[in-house]
């Protein structure tokens, strides 16, 4: 099997220049999730609580013409039933919200539906009774009068002119002059660069394709859930697992009308968000029926409704075509995509649109994007939203082009990859970036040199993800005796708590297990924007750095005071104060200075609270082998390489982890995932064993090349890491898929039937 | 209707409870037992976050009865370390990175242990069918591949 040999490899600056940054100790909330101690959402059991449940439409489409509570509050057990009434009536106002603009108005009608019905398994009402059982009872109960509405379930439905409208009087977006009929299409999005019909017609070879791809799902193993009780001074606190506190009691405080210093959010441990979590779905659903029953009420979300309620991933179509000179350079590329929205506004394809081409220096292109409302649950953020399907479309084009072109694809992607100074399509010119760097390194890795046998192809493909910054607080305290405890208030999904002491203990230089790290409620740390946009490490991370300089600053002041000297004649080394140009003094530890804290002028505490600008934007390289079975058309993936540039690893194995995390994703997403629907709109695959994701024996080892090319906007250079990994698979199988079978696999997910049916094909 | 009352041993130790007929052994685990470490990733059998052992055979906790487990030896995550001394996956899991969010440890955990009794020299692709049945969404199951073909070999040599 050789996993022992096959070391994971880091390729560039940063090694051994930090004495905590870039080891591999165990995560310090490890513990307690070996031994299932770690509290996860549906893990909180408070006195006196009851139980609530959701009912949900059985309909994609259809009127709300009136819900009778009354049998179901009849019943002995039933203590709250509320409805959308329960709720202020909000009206059309966006606000900015990570990397999607988020409408209250909308999210309201996600979380519980007004007048209509929009998806199988939309939030129609709610009970809370006394034990699950009687909840579920009474949610069968509940008599909800509906008027059928025809269901509008793709983009190409939802785009023909005599499709039923999901929202009478929608106007496109984004399109001058503004349409004077309503339509699916809530908005079109374009970019552009320089002059397309001049760069086609410089174009000595050009290709054109057309791709689409399905709705799929984050797929995060821990369904949603919390728990919510109100006190009768209309305080409320939730206990809930989510990608951010600060979130969750921002969406609760609008969507209850309540004020934000009544909600007190207690974050869980997540169990995987990827995204899907950065919303709320059962939080103002369980503080209004807390709210009602004056009782505590937990909710906890059936993996059932996880698939049909909660934010897939828009499936998407588009058409691409690239035109080149035939030494490879490319002179022009344009693309055009339609991306399922759900039911409310806000598919991620403006991304899609901002990121398709943006590995590669490209003077002339145009991405255009349509966002489509269809009768499905509406699209929430899964781990670089809207990148992974515009990369299919283009980097499947770009193996085309280098087919065409009889050139190595690999050659072709050097040939034009974006490099300092490349102007991307969203306007800003790359500062420092490693992209080319992530195909040299392919270029030379085993995978790459390794020969293949029959009915196996080769796919590379590669992807881009800006990153974000956003609003962090974080204090550095220091403990009586010199140990430390870091407050964040960013969940921690994969291992960020880690990072965060692992910089505490840089910046101070003790042993990072002498740092503690905790992540808090909303009272007991500042404000800070959700985890998510590979932000945290990042922006959560510079902030911890600048809370733990405070503090050294602080200890520096204080050995100051005790030898009667300036501050600048005392440095900070190796978790000592030491006397500058003098050995008068004894160097004094943090513990030394801790423990004299009261004598010197009190507790030693740093903080930060900043908008972190400078991130830095994160490329990656994938490597895919697939054996075709031409008999079934299963494909088998044989190895699997994703390499990046992660600017520092702080913990290269969790750095590592997001690779392969990301990829194994993407790779569902290629071969299996897809959300089927009935005729009439309903979901039929509601469960792991239908909708299917990748388990460990459908996948090889996934190696991990971490290319580290500093972030010149972080103090020890670091990136935004967890998204960029899914962005590049999508293509990479396919093309690798496209390769053993000898025909271009242009739509996924390519699942067994299909590809025997192209296989079959003449074309 | 009345709720049935079940003796198990559970993690070594003699436990009683009351539940109801449907009541699920995972349900009872977590809410009568609050032994909340083994998770409901599903309840349909196709996640493993609800791993535990009845009668040393390896089940999904979301598929049994709690009546089923009248008489019955229980073994659930709570079970593996002795005491503060955690065992020998437990370790590797932690220091190979086994896991991001940890949802689906405690099944993992499980599952590695129930295999390395059955075969404690599994080959790597043993391992992978063998935890087929646990969802991992995070990892992409390198690095748990890993750390089970690490303990196997610490706990052959030990
Ligand atoms: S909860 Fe039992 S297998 Fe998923
Ligand atoms: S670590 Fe998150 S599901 Fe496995």
């Amino acid at each position: 099997m050789g996993n022992e040999e096959k070391q994971n490899k880091v390729l560039g600056e940063g090694k051994g220049k930090y004495r905590v940054i870039g080891t591999r100790p165990v995560r310090p909330d490890g513990v307690d999730k070996v031994t299932g101690k770690a509290n996860f959402g549906a893990d909180l059991n408070v006195a006196d609580m009851i139980h609530g449940r959701v009912v949900r439409s059985p309909h994609a489409h259809a009127k709300i013409k009136s819900i009778n509570v009354k049998k179901a509050l009849a019943l002995p057990g039933v203590k709250a039933v509320i409805t959308a009434a329960d709720f202020p009536e909000l009206g059309p106002g966006d606000i900015a919200a990570g990397e999607v603009t988020v409408s209250f108005h909308d999210m309201s009608l996600t979380v519980i539906a007004r007048k209509k019905a929009l998806y199988d398994g939309h939030a129609i009402a709610a009970v809370a009774a006394t034990t699950p059982e009687i909840a579920a009872r009474a949610a069968e109960l509940i008599e909800v009068e509906y008027q059928v509405l025809k269901p509008v379930m793709t983009w190409k439905q939802a785009m023909d002119p005599t499709a039923p409208l999901l929202h009478e009087g929608q106007i496109t977006k984004g399109v001058k002059p503004a349409p004077e009929k309503p339509s699916n299409v809530a908005a079109r999005s374009e970019f552009a660069l320089g002059d397309l019909a001049a760069g086609f017609a410089e174009a000595e070879v050009i290709v054109e394709h057309e791709f689409s791809t399905e709705t799929v799902h984050q797929g995060y193993i821990e369904p949603h859930a919390c728990v919510a009780s109100m006190s009768a001074d209309g305080m409320a606190t939730v206990w809930a697992s989510s990608q951010g506190q600060f979130m969750v009691r921002a969406y609760v405080a609008k969507l209850c009308g309540m004020d934000i210093s009544k909600i007190k959010v207690i974050p869980a441990e997540i169990g995987g968000g990827f995204g899907g979590k950065t919303v709320v779905y059962l939080e103002p659903l369980a503080v209004a029926l807390a709210k009602k029953s004056g009782r505590p009420v937990k909710m906890v979300m059936t993996r059932d409704e996880v698939f049909r309620a909660t934010g897939p991933t828009s499936g998407g179509h588009g058409r691409c075509k690239i035109g080149a000179k035939k030494d490879g350079t490319i002179t022009a590329a344009d693309l055009e995509m339609e991306y399922e929205a759900g039911a409310f506004p806000g598919s991620p394809v403006m991304l899609g649109c901002m990121t398709g081409t943006t590995p590669y220096d490209i003077k002339n292109m145009r991405a255009v994007g349509y966002d489509v409302v269809v009768n499905r649950p509406k699209a929430a953020a899964y781990r670089a939203p809207g990148a992974p399907v515009a990369a299919f479309i283009v980097e499947s084009t770009m193996d085309m082009l280098a087919d065409k072109l009889g050139m190595c694809p690999l050659e072709l992607r050097l040939k034009n990859a974006a490099k300092e100074g490349t102007k991307a399509p969203y306007g800003p010119k790359f500062l420092a970036i490693g992209y080319e760097d992530t195909l040299l390194a392919a270029k030379a890795s085993k995978h790459w040199n390794t020969p293949l046998g029959p009915n196996q192809g080769r796919g590379i493909a590669s992807g881009f993800w800006f990153n974000i910054g956003g609003n962090s607080s974080a204090s550095v305290a220091l403990n009586e005796d010199g140990t430390v405890i870091v407050v964040e208030g960013n969940p921690d999904i994969g291992g960020s708590r880690a990072s965060m002491a692992m910089m505490t203990a840089e910046v101070l230089g003790i042993d990072v297990s002498r740092v503690k790290p905790l992540v808090a409620d909303t009272e007991s740390v500042p404000y800070s924007d959700l985890t998510g946009g590979s932000r945290v490490t990042f922006a959560t991370g510079k902030a911890v750095v600048e809370a733990a300089q405070d503090v050294v600053k602080q200890l520096r002041q204080r050995a100051a005071k005790i030898w009667e000297v300036d501050i600048d004649q005392v440095e900070w080394k190796d978790g000592m104060a030491v006397a500058i140009e003098t050995d008068k003094y004894k160097p004094l530890s943090i513990a030394d200075i801790a423990r004299m804290a009261g004598k010197t002028g009190g507790p030693i505490s740093g903080k930060a609270n900043i908008n972190a600008a400078g991130a830095g934007p994160g490329f990656g390289t994938h490597i895919c082998d697939v054996e075709v079975d031409p008999e079934t058309g299963y494909v088998k993936v044989l190895r699997y390489t994703a390499i990046q540039d992660v600017g520092t690893a702080i913990h290269p194995s969790y750095v590592e982890g997001q690779l392969q995390g990301g990829a194994a994703q993407g790779i569902g997403w290629a071969l299996n995932e897809e959300y089927v629907y009935s005729k009439e709109g309903n979901l039929l695959n509601t469960g792991f064993l239908d909708y299917r994701v990748p388990v460990a024996s459908d996948l090889p080892m996934i190696d991990a090349i971490l290319v580290e090319c500093p972030n010149p906007g972080h103090p020890y250079g670091v990136r935004g890491v967890g998204e960029v990994p899914i962005v590049p698979p999508l293509a990479a199988v396919a093309n690798a898929v496209s390769h053993a079978i000898g025909k271009r696999v242009d739509s996924l997910p390519i699942s067994p039937p299909k590809l025997l049916a192209k296989i079959q094909s003449k074309g | 209707m009345s709720k049935h009352h079940i003796s198990a041993t559970i993690n070594g130790d003699p436990a009683e409870f009351l539940c109801d007929t449907q009541q699920t052994l995972l349900d009872v685990l977590r809410d009568e037992l609050n032994l909340t470490g083994s998770k409901e990733g599903c309840g349909s059998g196709d996640c493993g976050a609800c791993s535990v052992m009845v009668n040393d055979r390896l089940v999904c906790s979301c598929l049994v009865l709690g009546v089923e487990a009248q008489g019955a030896t229980i073994n659930t995550i709570e079970g593996v370390a002795e005491g503060d001394q955690l065992h020998t996956i437990q370790k590797h899991f932690l220091s190979e990175a086994a896991l991001q969010c940890g949802i689906c440890t405690p099944g993992f955990i499980v599952a590695t242990k129930a295999l390395l009794e059955k075969n404690p020299n599994p080959t790597e692709t043993e391992a992978r069918y063998w935890l087929a049945g646990n969802l991992c969404r995070c990892t992409g199951y390198d690095k748990i591949i890993k750390a089970v073909m690490n303990a196997a070999a610490e706990m052959r040599g030990a």
